[in-house]
């Protein structure tokens, strides 16, 4: 419950706000711009900061909710309270047929995109006949409860500010989970993620709808607040400014987007009523100076108030430890067909005129660990990435327990038990070593994005947190737990990523140069884990340079050189195989 | 018929030109150029201005930021003043603006000819160009594209409002480079629209031959490829910045003079001209020059047509124009992972 105190109490000072006597109404009226906003705002967190997904139109989700409320109950006559859901839903469907177009898309292509639909639907608003054209829709009926209808900015002030605390409760409980997880590995790239079965575009819809819909939910709002509807709100400028906000404030945080709220709204405000006394009639000038604060905000604090903020505070929050002894099944696997592990039958990939890997066959068996190993560029990286799917081979086949994978997605490779570490590692990492090492576990569990915002996933949540600490015990890091992945050394890095591909429960585990950039104990150590894991039934694969390393550990060594397999067989043969010898030393050694 | 497309054809001209412009900087600084429309404005209203005698507000904009720019020069080298480099930057950074502003208020008036008028417009637009990238993009070169683009926005935010005070409300004219004009069969081709072709392609060849076969284009995309990997093979890579941003202000004020004498432009269009740049631009994929420029031409005829047949449409039409082509983009080359930060 400590985590949730300074929400209590915030909850309790914005509650209290309105009875203080004196205030100006024009403060509520402030108070609430910067709700609605913040909903926004929130959305854009979760789907820019968060996602890595820039958005500029979001203004233009807010305008659906507002229209579908405005329409239905001027012409229609319904409640507000039953277009809350359609006014919800317009804008989820809207993004869900925007999305589908553009979530796609990689780096800047997103943010083009939504600049444009955001001005093409802002015209759109604006000219069609039965949204009022540019005069918009008037005369919306205040919310009303019972008799209580909430005509002044003083009652409405109520239904925002819950808005926005429930929304942000439920935003933080979707981060802290496992949907979660997978949220904030979007922005790291999506090989990762997909190595441990996250369906990549489907997490990235996800938050793309969610942000809509708040944006819907303060459009909604907003219509019953200003008692109208035009399209202005909800054009270009707006969408721009709404980003700006989560930028402001901290684009990564949920509270960021209601601090920036905040400031940008009080900002313009300020703007807007002192820069006309200081500098005469023009109008106009508050975009100047709003545009110019902007471009140096940028430069001094390009992450944003709120984490500055609360590096500033004595306060670290307090984090729960997972209780390791709760169990998780054992994945459900499909049995094995026939014959080896993994088999590789002639696979070959070309890129253009480049063969990196040139009809490699070679099998791994049951409790084995085998060594692929070969001089820089002789394609090893390549075989593991085509073992998991992450490239598609242009010949050969490659099997699982009998299973071809060739050319499945990386998420299905994982489900047959075969799980990877990277050559450059790939943590996320502002997450914990924690969180890291859960995303392993992805698979293992079942609570989707609606059961975690109302926190009905905590059972399947302690289960997968606790496989994870369990998992970092035995790699040896749990006294690194909860330090964000970031921080840790590169050998440390590598070593959580053995323990978050160990999260699968493989039966192979392919492990990318794990040793490098460790000191000679922790190699031993490793050593010492991977025999351990063999000797429990697991099959390892593993490229790695360090010849001591490897021909102490494994069992067998494959050689690749120039993308051809030139030897295979046992550490001692390989040591004395001419061309192996000539492979790394050259032809007169 | 006929006249719709050459009508969209003179328009696409004109966004082709920017989305060159568009393409170009974003290629070499990852800076999606939003305020590119405020460029179109700028040299157009400043021509517009010096074409009836007066002295556009712009001039000052550009001793300002050029001060500014000397003040930021000053504050990046406090560590290892040297005089040499302080008078290098004087010179680029105040007494260069101070210079264009001393030669518009000698050279302005009512009877100054046409070619004067442009000279200035694209010297005052050009120099706004170049401490646009000192002053806001410089500093962030390493950073994102979406910290750089927001940057752009807040520019484009800044500029724009400066154009209301500099321009007013009210939009305005200029005069034609040339009353001449042409028949072709049942066409008439003016004077001004034959200027509008002849430079679009001009442009297009310049920037192919550029950024193809000399060393300084060369260097000039390694730069957007890899800053460090750049700088380390000896490229100045704020210069490759610096030159981008000149062409494009540049391709932008002549963009502007060359419209102006057909419609009227007011201080905010720039934002909606720049904008069917980008659409070309995208469309182009914003590497391609070839591929922008035809797009252009296609983003001006759909323009023209929808503007005749479905006018309250038109802008709606052109920019869900993009959807489709990002939809195909998508299809044809699934997202390739980055390697951020």
């Amino acid at each position: 419950m400590k985590q949730r105190t300074p929400l209590i109490i915030f909850a309790a000072l914005m509650a209290a706000i309105p009875f203080i006597p004196g205030l100006p109404p024009f403060w509520i009226v402030l108070l609430n711009n910067i709700g609605l906003a913040a909903l926004v705002a929130m959305g854009l967190v979760l789907l820019t900061g968060v996602g890595g997904l820039t958005s500029f139109g979001q203004a233009a989700f807010c305008g659906f909710g507002a229209y579908t409320t405005a329409v239905l109950t001027t012409a229609y006559g319904v409640s507000p309270w039953l277009t809350l859901p359609l006014s919800l839903l317009v804008s989820g469907i809207a993004a869900v047929l925007l999305g589908i177009l553009t979530v796609r898309l990689s780096g800047h292509y997103l943010p083009l995109g939504t600049i444009a639909w955001g001005i093409g639907l802002f015209y759109l608003f604006s000219k069609l006949e039965f949204l009022g054209r540019n005069d918009g829709i008037s005369g919306i009926p205040p919310l009303s409860i019972g008799n209580f209808r909430m005509l002044d900015p003083g009652a409405i002030y109520f239904a925002i500010w819950i808005a926005v605390l429930i929304s942000a409760l439920l935003t933080m409980n979707l981060l802290d989970s496992r949907t979660g997880r997978a949220i904030r590995a979007l922005r790291r790239g999506h090989i990762a993620g997909e190595a441990f079965g996250v369906q990549t575009p489907r997490a990235k819809l996800l938050v793309f709808i969610y942000a809509a819909v708040l944006a819907g939910l303060s459009g909604w709002l907003y219509a019953h607040f200003q008692r109208a509807a035009n399209p202005t709100p909800f054009g270009a400028q707006a969408g721009i400014e709404y980003l700006f906000i989560a930028v402001v404030g901290g684009a990564g945080y949920v509270w960021g987007g209601v601090l920036g709220a905040g400031i940008v709204v009080i900002l313009k405000e300020i703007l807007q009523s002192y820069l006309p006394y200081v500098f005469g009639g023009q109008s106009q000038l508050e975009t100047i100076v709003f545009g110019i604060l902007l471009v140096v905000l940028l430069q001094l604090a390009p992450t944003g108030v709120w984490p500055w903020l609360m590096s500033r505070l004595p306060i670290k929050p307090a984090r729960k430890t997972p209780d390791a002894s709760l169990p998780l099944a054992a994945p459900i696997r499909e049995k094995a067909s026939s014959g080896a592990l993994l088999q590789i039958e002639k696979a070959r990939k070309q890129f253009g005129g480049v063969i990196a890997v040139n009809d490699v066959s070679f099998n791994v068996g049951a409790r084995e660990i085998v060594a692929l190993i070969g001089p820089n560029g002789a394609g090893k990286s390549t075989t593991f990435n085509l073992i998991t799917g992450v490239l598609t081979t242009t010949g050969g086949s490659i099997s699982v327990l009998g299973h071809k994978v060739d050319n499945a997605p990386p998420q299905e490779v994982v489900k047959l038990g075969v799980s990877r570490t990277f050559q450059h590692v790939k943590l996320v990492p502002d997450m914990t070593v924690l969180e890291n090492v859960a995303i392993g576990a992805h698979l293992r569990g079942s609570s989707g994005a609606i059961s975690s915002m109302f926190r009905l996933d905590r059972a399947d949540e302690a289960k997968l947190l606790a496989e994870a600490a369990r998992q970092i015990e035995r790699v040896g890091l749990g006294e690194q737990i909860d330090q964000l992945a970031g921080s840790l050394s590169l050998g440390q890095q590598r070593i959580v990523e053995i323990a978050r591909a160990l999260c699968v429960d493989p039966l192979l585990l392919l492990l990318d140069e794990p040793a490098a950039g460790l000191r000679h104990m922790e190699k031993q150590r490793l050593a010492a884990l991977l025999r351990q894991l063999r000797d429990g039934g697991m099959s390892v694969l593993l490229v790695e340079h360090d010849m001591g390393f490897v021909m102490d550990l494994a069992d067998r060594v494959v050689v690749l050189d120039f993308g051809t397999k030139i030897a295979e067989g046992t550490p001692n043969q390989i040591k004395t195989n001419p061309d192996v010898i000539k492979a790394y030393l050259g032809a007169t050694a | 018929m006929l006249f719709l497309l050459q009508d969209g054809i003179t328009n696409g001209a004109i966004y082709a030109l920017l989305g060159l412009a568009l393409v170009l900087v974003f290629a070499v600084t990852r800076v999606i150029l939003i305020p590119q429309g405020e460029f179109v404005t700028y040299g157009a209203l400043s021509y517009a201005m010096l074409a009836t005698g007066q002295v556009p507000g712009t001039v000052w904009l550009a001793m300002a930021m050029g001060i500014a720019a000397f003040g930021l020069d000053l504050f990046d080298a406090r560590r290892s003043l040297r005089l040499k480099r302080i008078l290098r930057s004087l010179a680029f950074n105040v007494v260069l603006p101070a210079a264009i502003l001393a030669l518009t208020y000698r050279l302005a008036g009512p009877k100054t000819p046409i070619a004067v008028n442009i000279a200035l417009s694209l010297l005052i637009v050009a120099a706004i160009g170049l401490y646009l990238y000192r002053l806001a993009f410089q500093p962030l070169a390493h950073t994102s594209v979406l910290v750089l683009l927001i940057s752009s926005v807040g520019c484009h935010l800044a500029l724009q409002g400066l154009g209301l005070v500099f321009f007013g409300a009210e939009g305005l004219r200029g005069p034609a480079l040339s009353t001449a004009a042409l028949t072709v069969g049942p066409l008439r081709f003016t004077g001004q629209s034959l200027a509008v072709y002849g430079l679009t392609v001009a442009f297009i060849i310049a920037l192919w031959l550029f950024f193809g076969f000399t060393l300084m284009g060369k260097a000039l995309r390694a730069t957007a490829v890899n800053r460090l990997g750049a700088r380390l093979v000896g490229i100045r890579t704020t210069l490759s910045g610096q030159i981008a941003f000149l062409l494009a202000s540049l391709i932008g004020a002549i963009s502007g003079i060359l419209i102006v004498p057909i419609t009227t432009l007011y201080y905010d269009t720039g934002f909606l001209i720049g904008l069917k740049g980008f659409i070309a631009a995208i469309i182009g994929g914003l590497v391609s020059y070839p591929l922008t420029a035809v797009a252009a031409l296609v983003v001006g005829s759909v323009e023209a047509f929808s503007s005749f047949y479905a006018s309250n449409f038109k802008e709606v039409i052109v920019f869900t124009l993009i959807l489709p082509v990002l939809m195909l983009r998508s299809l044809a080359a699934p997202a390739v992972e980055e390697e951020k930060d």
